[in-house]
């Protein structure tokens, strides 16, 4: 047997981080939460809100972060994490300033999909998927389905924007947005 | 449809109405364009008397299981001093369908509508409606109408005027195609991984939060309204076919078609009407190979399947596959299938909660099969390799996200055996997997 | 009221079972292990590993045996071939990402991916072109180690977490293939029943850092005993190797620890291995201590009791048996005694998940064995009494500062009965070699008043003897004619005329379960 050990938690989202961690819930995102908390009959339906306020705010879902949504929640750290890696649109990475979501599944495959998604990873500079181009400016990554079928190639950048009918040609207008 | 094109003359136009007119959107331009009747007639009816008559219109749930929507509505129990809810599936994720995605973005208060009336059915006071997190349009769109529901007094302690509470609450998904399934969404929603439950309890038993549950697919609660309104035996005579199939249902058509969209057809349309008329057909120079007519989950059906079919549950299944979510990918002549059905199964893998073995290694093992096929490296056992996967992963786990995985994979080798042969004997070149 | 029946015909065997069992408890009624991997009798059942699909007639599909209630009628086949074939379709798949590492794996032997491959999975692989999924070896905590690489994400261990211990400390992380056991960076499994995820692990997925390449499942002995580690008497598997003990592992009592033990009494057998231990008689003959035969020594011990005039004191380990205690205690009918048993105090450790199991206050498996045979909980009475005592005697008590200055200072005769020597003993005018609970057979009380037996798990050393065998012999006085006990079994027999409670009662009426003593308006002290 290898014993390759790794200590705990070591497996993914690794980043550890000795700078001070701000809390995400105080103030005005508290008190966001603490409104759901009323919609819900348990604190623990909250966590999937609370995980997108977190990512919001930060970018990405880092190991602190979990912890604090654990505190907030009631939760333990392993159990927000096993939550938070099984929905895939949380990161528990750091990502580019503008995260660029591609779909790729057949629907949009059968109409060029991969093709806006290579042009998409030359254009930003990523090169490859999941890479942040050096610039910090860009991440890029294919996803399954994004439900507008009808309307190939839809990107979905930093969680907000929908763009729908995205070709190699419009990328360079697309991606001007996004200082 | 209405949006991007205009409605075809073929199409029945009863959801998508409105779809383009942003004006639809406000509860007042809802209003002015009858929105709420149907649910104002609702209140002065009796639950019971509302579950009969939607029983009554034939409707069936829209998001692809096909079962009677006011039968679903009656397995909730009464007067069992329990909270009840209602829940709606708005986590459209079946590759092929983005159906629910415009009557959200177009026509909100036609969903709250039918979520209102849903829950006064079965004794809810509290309506989740789980928006899948890529939604983001849809998601803006639907909090501003819930927000103005809510200042209208619309939503909340006495809603619509009705003397009872109805409070409609969004919740946002992030990322997880399992979540479409229902019991997997109320895990979801109660924040824990999206994992299907297994079955029994059922949901009217012991649903989300362990308390009676009913859970509805967009389209049907959206479908509810115009029940209420026009009356059941209008809903009922909207028929071209078989009369278990009723009404009209939002089919999206994607992949090699000249007018991709949502298209909204009486049940019993033919298929080439859609493909063919309503579509504007293949793209110039291009003939039809195969058509996935359900969402990606459905056998394929070859250019014969497709000739005398019908759009409807019956018509679908007697043409060797399935209308599910309505979702169609029609692919031409250009289409490589086995390249296809490789980047079908990937979804598959990639979404399996990894909860039952079949599943967790058999959409991996099959992805990874079709890829070395695609190499060029195939050899005739892995046809019979491809079966038996396929054969172990159906009917044999928790949900039927690993049958769906295998359905378009032995669908796909019975039908088009002979390029997954050209790759294997080296007539075809060899195709990298993916970018 | 009679509980309901249901009948089944399984296998085509046919049982009655109450409404509600299980498809997969049925058949173990009628002799049919429905081989499983997520289901376990103590744990919530997902029906995740889909190995225990079973055909039932009349069912559309294959139904796992785990979460299916018996119906009226049913019939089942566990061993028809859609059952088997898909048992056979599961196994493949568990095995394709399996590194197959079993020659250097803790859990062959004793693995069930092993056995039931053997019994049937396929004899080849069809899954030879493609890389094996890898992940290192990760660090759980003080004595856990995962091996991702080996698991079939059954998730037995999260499940005992989050549901039994009730401490969600592991997780299911990522999804699909690429699923593994996870736990938080900052967490450690270290929770006091953390080893359990160790024994309910079905694979070689989880590893004892302490048993880690120690031994092969199959050169392991297997031993029934009882945990002396506290008063909960959780049953355990003594594993011994070549008469070494290498791990203790808890062995399935409902009424009493379930399937799990504490990770204090799992750890707590070292100083059953030791080797410094007293081999052989020692009388003291006014010069030094000289080992002697066991003749000689019976005789110096009944003739220093014969001697001995005044009170007596009894200090013992809440350790020894009921019969060792009931014995010794008989000999010293004769005068004014004060017995006390020892009771070493931790902190309690409950398995929140489970009612009435925990790691008890009193570290010490028989001290209510010791009240019901006539010893006391109150030592320092006994130690201050050591001062005005004619007569004492140790048994095996691991004796504190105060004692061993009472022992020090006393004009009293001293006996020890011990298993390893101290300082101290230089004062005894004798000291006879006893055997260990490993070491002998015997019974336990716990503290719900349950008498419950435990087995010899590897032989004495030198010349020691069970205590009560000791005993036995001085009340029978020497002569080929006496009458004292030769087996434990015999000894636990004698103690029923003196101690009532016990009367009747023998080791065979124990079996392995044990027994509850009735309650009696003197026992029952609470807060212990």
């Amino acid at each position: 047997m290898s014993l390759d050990v790794l200590s705990p938690g070591g497996h993914a989202g690794g980043h550890h981080s000795d700078d001070a961690y701000e809390p995400v819930f105080t103030g005005e995102t508290l008190s966001r939460l603490q409104t759901l908390f009323g919609r819900y009959p348990t604190k623990q339906a909250c966590l999937l809100p609370a995980l997108w306020m977190v990512q919001e705010n930060r970018g990405w879902i880092s190991q602190q972060a979990i912890g604090e949504v654990a505190a907030v929640l009631d939760l333990t750290p392993a159990y927000v994490k096993g939550v938070v890696t099984f929905y895939t649109m949380y990161h528990t990475h750091p990502v580019g300033r503008h995260f660029i979501q591609v779909c790729t599944t057949s629907p949009c495959g059968l109409c060029g999909a991969e093709d806006t998604l290579r042009a998409l990873l030359r254009e930003t500079g990523c090169g490859e998927m999941g890479t942040t181009s050096a610039d910090g400016r860009f991440t890029v990554i294919e996803v399954e389905c994004l439900g507008a079928c009808g309307f190939p190639t839809p990107i979905l950048v930093d969680d907000t924007d929908f763009i729908e009918n995205v070709t190699p040609e419009r990328i360079s207008e697309i991606l001007s947005r996004y200082p | 449809m209405g949006y991007p094109h205009p409605s075809h003359e073929q199409e029945n136009v009863v959801l998508s109405k409105y779809f383009g007119d942003a004006g639809a959107r406000s509860l007042d331009g809802w209003v002015q364009r009858g929105g709420y009747e149907g649910l104002k007639k609702a209140l002065g009816m009796t639950p019971e008397a509302v579950i009969e008559e939607v029983k009554a219109s034939g409707l069936r749930g829209r998001g692809g299981a096909g079962f009677p929507t006011g039968l679903k509505w009656s397995f909730m129990p009464k007067g069992d001093g329990k909270a009840h809810y209602l829940v709606c599936n708005a986590d459209e994720s079946e590759p092929g369908t983005f159906k629910d995605r415009e009557i959200m973005r177009w026509t909100p208060h036609a969903l709250l509508e039918g979520c209102a009336i849903g829950a006064y059915a079965i004794g809810a006071e509290t309506c989740y409606i789980y928006i899948r997190g890529e939604f983001t349009e849809p998601w803006r769109v639907m909090t501003a109408a819930v927000e103005e529901a809510y200042a209208k007094g619309a939503l909340g302690p006495n809603a619509f005027g009705s003397g009872k509470r109805i409070d409609m609450i969004l919740h946002r998904g992030a990322g997880a195609y399992i979540c479409g399934e229902e019991t997997a969404l109320m895990n979801s929603i109660e924040g824990k991984r999206g994992n299907p439950r297994i079955k029994p309890p059922f949901p009217a038993q012991a649903g989300l939060f362990a308390l009676p549950t009913t859970i509805n697919n967009v389209e049907t609660l959206a479908a509810v309204p115009q029940i209420l309104m026009r009356g059941s035996a209008w809903y009922k005579s909207l028929c071209l076919g078989n009369p278990k199939s009723t009404g009209t249902k939002l089919i999206s058509v994607c992949g090699h078609v000249q007018r991709p969209g949502n298209y909204e057809i009486t049940m019993g349309t033919p298929m080439k009407a859609l493909i063919y008329d309503m579509c504007g057909g293949m793209r110039p120079g291009r003939t039809l190979k195969a058509v996935i007519p359900g969402g990606s989950s459905v056998p394929i059906m070859n250019v014969a399947e497709v000739e005398g079919c019908v759009m409807d549950y019956e018509g679908i299944v007697a043409a060797g596959s399935m209308l599910g979510s309505g979702g169609m990918i029609v692919m031409d002549d250009t289409t490589d299938m086995v390249y296809q059905i490789w980047r079908l199964a990937k979804f598959y893998a990639h979404e399996s909660c990894a909860q039952c073995t079949q599943c967790r290694e058999g959409t991996a093992w099959t992805t990874r099969v079709l890829e070395r096929i695609l190499a060029g490296k195939g050899r005739e056992a892995d046809f019979q390799l491809l079966f038996d996967l396929a054969d172990n992963m159906t009917g044999k786990t928790i949900c039927v996200l690993s049958d769906s995985c295998a359905a378009p994979v032995v669908s796909g080798i019975q039908k088009f055996r002979g390029e997954f042969e050209a790759y294997m004997s080296g007539t075809r070149h060899p195709t990298a997997a993916g970018v | 009221m009679a509980e309901e029946l249901v009948n089944v015909t399984i296998d085509g065997a046919q049982v009655a079972v109450p409404r509600g069992t299980t498809i997969i408890e049925a058949a173990k009624q009628v002799g049919v292990l429905v081989p499983h991997y997520c289901y376990h009798p103590s744990l919530p059942s997902p029906a995740v590993c889909r190995m225990c699909l079973v055909e039932v007639e009349k069912a559309p599909k294959l139904m796992p045996a785990c979460v299916t209630t018996v119906a009226e009628g049913q019939v089942v086949h566990v061993n028809s071939e859609p059952a088997r074939m898909a048992r056979q379709g599961v196994l493949e798949f568990l095995l394709i990402n399996h590194p197959l590492d079993c020659p250097i794996c803790d859990q062959a032997g004793e693995c069930e991916l092993q056995d039931y491959t053997f019994q049937e999975g396929r004899a080849g692989t069809r899954y030879s072109e493609y890389a094996k999924r890898y992940n290192p070896v990760e660090d759980f905590g003080p004595d856990i180690l995962y091996v991702a690489n080996r698991c079939i994400l059954c998730t037995r261990c999260v499940r005992f977490m989050d549901d039994v211990a009730e401490t969600p400390v592991l997780n299911v992380s990522e999804r699909g293939d690429r699923a593994y056991i996870g736990i938080a960076s900052e967490q450690l499994l270290d929770h006091p029943w953390a080893g359990n995820v160790v024994d309910l692990c079905p694979v070689g997925s989880l590893l004892s850092k302490d048993f880690l390449h120690k031994a092969r499942a199959w050169d392991l002995d297997k031993t029934a005993s009882v945990c002396p580690g506290c008063s909960q008497g959780c049953n355990t598997s003594i594993d011994t190797r070549d008469d070494v003990i290498v791990r203790l592992r808890p062995r399935p009592n409902l009424e009493v620890n379930r399937h799990f033990m504490c990770d204090h009494g799992r750890m707590d057998y070292r100083w059953l291995n030791r080797g410094d231990r007293i081999e052989a008689p020692l009388v003291y003959d006014g010069h030094r201590h000289a080992a002697t035969d066991w003749d000689t020594a019976l005789d110096r011990f009944g003739r220093i009791l014969r001697d001995a005039a005044g009170s007596a004191v009894l200090l013992a380990s809440g350790r020894m048996s009921v019969e060792s205690l009931g014995l010794v205690r008989r000999l010293l009918e004769p005068f004014q005694v004060t017995a006390a048993v020892q009771v070493p105090l931790g902190e309690e450790a409950p398995l929140s998940g489970i009612p009435n199991l925990a790691l008890r206050r009193e570290r010490t498996p028989n001290a209510d064995g010791a009240e019901l045979v006539g010893y006391n909980r109150d030592w320092e009475a006994a130690v201050q009494a050591v001062a005005s005592a004619a007569f004492v005697i140790v048994l095996d008590a691991d004796l504190d500062d105060a004692a061993v200055a009472a022992i020090r200072e006393t004009r009293a005769e001293v006996v020890v009965l011990g298993t390893v020597a101290a300082d101290w003993i230089r004062e005894a005018s004798l000291v006879l070699p006893v055997t260990t609970m490993a070491e002998e057979n015997g019974t336990y009380v716990n503290r719900d008043r349950r008498v419950q037996r435990y087995q010899q798990a590897r032989s004495q050393p030198g010349m020691a003897r069970p205590a009560w065998w000791v005993a036995g012999e001085v009340l029978a006085g020497p002569g080929p004619d006496a009458d004292a006990p030769s087996t434990a079994a015999e000894a636990f027999a004698m103690l029923g005329s003196a101690y009532p409670e016990l009367a009747g009662l023998t080791h065979g009426d124990l079996g392995f379960g044990g027994r509850v003593l009735a309650a009696t308006a003197a026992a029952g002290q609470g807060g212990r």
